[in-house]
């Protein structure tokens, strides 16, 4: 799979026009495109404020989401959002076979684009899953990454752009942490890509050795092996979900040695600026990476991150169809 | 071509308070329609001391070709701060042409509440009809070559302006 990126000569996200037709990763987006997403979900905030939630906008569309590896949050968020923009949705979760994948993937979005599917929403377990969908399938449907593999989580980093802008405002005056498990995480890669991208001026990752990329230096980060260090001056603390099944590998001793260390306390958040808000893109593990304590704090915007998911979500479905 | 000589916006706007006043009780609100409308809508509420607050509508999520044009890059989110439900509405707009947006702004209104009454108030009448739609308050009424754009225009301080332009292949219609 990573022959197949790395083999792309352009970015199949855009059309000709430079416009979005797919939705895959956050990385090599111009800031422009990720601006106008972010506006667009601005707009869709007060939709869901009114009696009647729904717009027309995607009325008599079918949005397809298929779902190669289980996720009931972010499946719920897409299905709400195509809802309340009007269209058809169908849930299709799909255990993925451990052979033959390419061939069984491809044919079963040929037999839903059968079906006249306007736009796949793909969460798999492999990365470049979605990208080879895109490729694919005919030039007037649509597909949104919805996490591949260790690849990317465009919709979170998306999302959770939105929820610092909400609070921080200006992004080019940010000092921005992520905490945790950036080995395994694609949320921690899109984050990086779309922090970047839109000017701000540091980037830190802070995490034990053992749970970092090799060269992760590469992406634009500062690599802080210590909270006390890494949470200096910090206004945007980005958890990550410590993945249990993670543990299994010996790549950490216990979750209470992670906890002690990385775990997200009262004592450690206030190492960071005094109006530093905590993100977590969810499920969290209370008493792993973060405290009760901060997750239900005053400086967590944990649930207003959810909130924003469906308004992004709803930008990004509304922005590929109108291409 | 010649160019053509275009009303006064200042003096049309003062034309459509005076066209209005009449009508205004403690029920009408106005909302505007973006961009020119929601300036219009803001004069009028000022010059006509009206009680409700001003609301303004983005009709971009419920236009009938963004399958053609997607969405407009600039939507701007529709902020009505008063209750619908059995208010008596004036619509506003500056350019009334096809009438489609007219039709995107009421679907629109109706997902708020049920209006006991929806009036509209454009400051330019440029014909064009292609929906059964029609205003209560105008302005002026102009005829113009299908291929050109009336616009309003608003300078830094805040004078209101007319200009025309020649129509972008995938412009929106007014």
């Amino acid at each position: 799979m990573t022959g197949l990126l790395g083999t792309m000569t352009h970015n199949p996200q855009l059309n000709r026009n430079g416009r979005l037709q797919h939705l895959l990763t956050t990385e090599g987006l111009p800031a422009p495109v990720l601006l106008n997403i972010l506006d667009t979900a601005e707009s869709f905030m007060g939709v869901t404020e009114r009696d009647v939630k729904k717009v027309p906008l995607l009325r008599g569309k079918s949005v397809f989401n298929l779902f190669f590896e289980p996720s009931t949050r972010t499946r719920t968020t897409f299905e709400i959002a195509a809802k309340r923009l009007s269209a058809d949705v169908v849930n299709l979760n799909i255990a993925a076979s451990s052979q033959s994948k390419g061939e069984t993937l491809l044919d079963t979005v040929d037999n839903l684009s059968a079906m006249h599917a306007d736009m796949f929403v793909v969460r798999h377990s492999q990365s470049g899953a979605p990208h080879l969908i895109a490729r694919h399938v005919r030039p007037e449907i649509h597909v949104i990454n919805a996490g591949d593999g260790r690849h990317a989580h465009p919709t979170q980093a998306l999302l959770d752009m939105f929820t610092i802008r909400r609070y921080k405002r200006d992004f080019h005056t940010l000092r921005v942490a992520i905490v945790g498990d950036i080995l395994h995480s694609r949320v921690a890669r899109s984050q990086i890509h779309a922090l970047t991208t839109l000017g701000v001026p540091e980037v830190r990752v802070i995490a034990p050795k053992t749970l970092l990329p090799a060269k992760v230096e590469r992406l634009g980060v500062r690599v802080f092996h210590e909270m006390a260090q890494g949470l200096k001056d910090i206004d945007v603390l980005m958890m990550l979900r410590l993945q249990q099944e993670r543990m299994l590998n010996a790549r950490l001793p216990s979750t209470e040695e992670y906890f002690k260390y990385y775990g997200l306390t009262p004592e450690k958040l206030a190492l960071a600026k005094s109006g530093a808000i905590v993100l977590h893109p969810g499920p969290m593990n209370r008493g792993v990476e973060i405290d009760s304590a901060v997750a239900d704090g005053s400086q967590s915007v944990i649930l207003p991150q959810v909130t924003f998911g469906i308004a992004v979500r709803m930008a990004v479905m509304s922005i590929l169809t109108g291409t | 071509m010649e160019m053509m000589e275009l009303p006064d916006a200042e003096q049309l706007l003062a034309n459509l308070a005076d066209q209005l006043r009449p009508d205004i009780n403690e029920a009408t609100a106005l909302v505007g329609i973006y961009t020119g409308g929601v300036w219009l809508a803001e004069r009028l509420h000022e010059s006509l001391n009206i009680l409700l607050p001003v609301g303004s509508l983005d009709v971009s999520f419920y236009r009938d070709d963004f399958s053609q044009i997607g969405l407009h890059p600039q939507v701007k989110p529709s902020d009505i701060q008063f209750g619908v439900e059995g208010s008596h509405i004036i619509l506003v707009d500056d350019v009334l042409f096809t009438g489609r947006t007219i039709r995107a702004a009421i679907n629109e209104l109706f997902d708020y509440g049920r209006p006991a009454s929806i009036r509209l108030a454009t400051l330019v009448d440029r014909g064009g009809r292609e929906l059964p739609v029609a205003a209560q308050y105008i302005a002026a009424t102009l005829a113009l070559p299908p291929d050109k754009m009336l616009a309003l225009n608003k300078s830094t301080e805040g004078k209101l302006s007319l200009s025309l332009y020649d129509r972008a292949p995938r412009d929106n219609d007014a």
